[in-house]
């Protein structure tokens, strides 16, 4: 408490802490990524597969997702963003590209980061493969991999083929 | 213009856990895809969907959001949320279909009560200038209520007790409780204060639940259910949130939402009243002017299992399910909301 200008000025932090469940579903993603494997989810009923596996179900036909699917490593960006504005707790340095990610195997895109190659020559369709973080670094988080990088493969035409992403 | 007539025609409640390891969304799923069985609707029969829950519950901003994955939002769907319990939904649902807009809606609510210091996260809910800076905590505000109502007479530790051995008892016969016991009132008043004037069994038990409940017009709710049970009144009212500003041994807006409802027309079989504390029950009853007749909280109320959001809720599904098992002609559900009591939501149904 302070009395600055004649004011009372009362400075109280709220903060509460919670026991949060990542569910039954997505435990096997976030073991698989700590063990340096992309583990997606198949809906039971359409046959698409989730990566991540979201909150374990399909919205699309509302059931619990089921079997394990590993997906990846390499995938293609389906749609990116240069980013160039700098703002507060920026970690990475400017231009840097936001790209969406189709994993080979998935339905669903993930978003990450494009870096060992200029931004200009992000495109869609360029096939990416994951930098991995030391194995020290790890743990349940798609922040193990440090980036995506271009692979040097042909380009893959995105259309009908991609799923439902 | 007149009024159409809506009915509940279905109810499922997830039974009671703590300490869920589902996310909300894989607690929710199940019990909507039950009450899409137990009513033979189709998903896409449904006109309108709408949620009730609390992002302070799970810490995540927008978490209502990923609820939808719950329903099944393809092809598009309406559907609408309220930062509330389910039982506001419900009312928000009730006016979607007397717009005339939709003929039936689905309800639905859940909370994860237990993930988090629920007694603080409530209390959030206080103003955030001058009271929730002070973390006066939901239950030391109700011990407040509580200590003030003994003080005026209102209630005595007795009636607080009969309520608590009550709601205990009737626990047994419900499946989706989680206190259950048959301490005599002398025994419970011989338990030590938790929070003086509060004894452990005064405080409801935070439980992680979901329910759903489906609302039809008309013909379409004569089709679903042998017996509907057809909202007469229902009434929404909220006291001023200056904590000191407003009796604590009386509920106004409970006695006006109950007098808008139509509660004192014709006599009330079953009440199910959301009262998360012993004598809030007291105070409700009061306010609600429900005579000796009435039989209270046959489920054993939020007392034996309060999931926080889905508990209002509740209320309907279990005042709906009497009337639909023939137990009963005339109910009325209840909901609360905020510190001591500060909204009521009293609706009224009748079988035909």
């Amino acid at each position: 408490m302070s009395e600055a200008d004649g004011l009372v000025r009362l400075r109280q932090p709220i903060g509460v802490t919670y026991n949060w469940s990542a569910g039954p579903n997505a435990t096997s993603h976030l073991a698989g990524l700590m063990a340096g494997k992309f583990i997606g989810k198949r809906c039971p009923s359409c046959a698409l597969v989730y990566f991540p596996p979201r909150n374990g179900v399909c919205p699309k036909c509302a059931k619990i997702l089921a079997g394990d699917v590993e997906v990846g490593p390499k995938g293609t960006i389906t749609t990116f963003c240069i980013v160039n504005v700098p703002f507060l707790g920026q970690k990475i340095k400017l231009p840097y590209v936001a790209a969406q990610i189709l994993l080979d195997g998935a339905d669903i895109s993930m978003q990450h980061l494009i870096q060992e190659c200029e931004a200009e020559d992000v495109r869609i369709g360029m096939r990416v493969e994951p930098v991995w973080k030391d194995k020290s670094e790890w743990g349940p988080s798609l922040e193990n991999i440090q980036h995506f990088r271009p692979t040097g493969e042909p380009d893959r035409v995105m259309g009908a083929e991609s799923g439902a992403s | 213009m007149a009024l159409r007539d809506i009915a509940i025609v279905g109810t499922a409640q997830r039974p009671s856990e703590v300490n869920s390891t589902f996310t909300s969304v894989e607690i929710l799923l199940p019990v909507i895809q039950q009450l899409l069985d137990k009513v033979g609707i189709e998903r896409s029969e449904i006109g309108f969907w709408c949620h009730g829950s609390c992002d302070y519950m799970s810490g995540q901003p927008f978490s209502f959001v990923s609820a939808v994955d719950a329903i099944g939002a393809w092809p598009p769907i309406i559907e609408s949320h309220v930062e509330a319990d389910g039982a506001l939904a419900l009312y928000e649902a009730w006016v979607k279909i007397q717009t005339g807009e939709v003929d039936v809606a689905l309800v639905f609510s859940n909370g994860k009560t237990t993930s988090g210091p629920i007694d603080q996260i409530l209390s959030l809910q206080t103003d955030p200038y001058m009271v929730a800076p002070l973390k006066p905590g939901f239950d030391a505000l109700a011990a407040l209520q509580a200590r003030a109502c003994l003080e005026a007479g209102v209630v005595t530790e007795r009636q607080m007790a009969e309520v608590a051995a009550r709601s205990r008892r009737d626990a047994h016969n419900n499946a989706v409780a989680f206190t259950k016991g048959n301490e005599s009132v002398d025994e419970l008043l011989a338990m030590p204060y938790t929070l003086n004037p509060l004894r452990a069994h005064d405080c409801a038990t935070p439980v992680d639940g979901a329910n759903a409940i489906i609302l039809a017009a008309g013909d379409v709710a004569r089709r679903l259910a042998e017996r509907p049970a057809w909202i007469r009144g229902i009434d929404h009212r909220i006291d001023t949130q200056r904590l000191g500003a407003r009796s604590m041994i009386t509920s106004s807006s409970a006695a006006i939402a109950a007098q808008k409802a139509g509660v004192a027309k014709d006599r009330i079989d079953v009440a199910e009243l959301h009262a998360p504390y012993t004598h809030q029950e007291l105070l409700l009853r009061n306010a609600m002017g429900l005579s000796e007749s009435t039989h209270i909280n046959p489920s054993g109320g939020a007392l034996v299992a309060n999931p926080a959001m889905a508990a209002g809720l509740a209320r309907f599904a279990e005042a709906a399910e009497s009337i639909f098992a023939g137990s009963a002609d005339r109910v009325l559900a209840h909901c609360t909301s905020g510190p001591m009591l500060q909204q009521n939501l009293v609706c009224v149904m009748e079988g035909e």
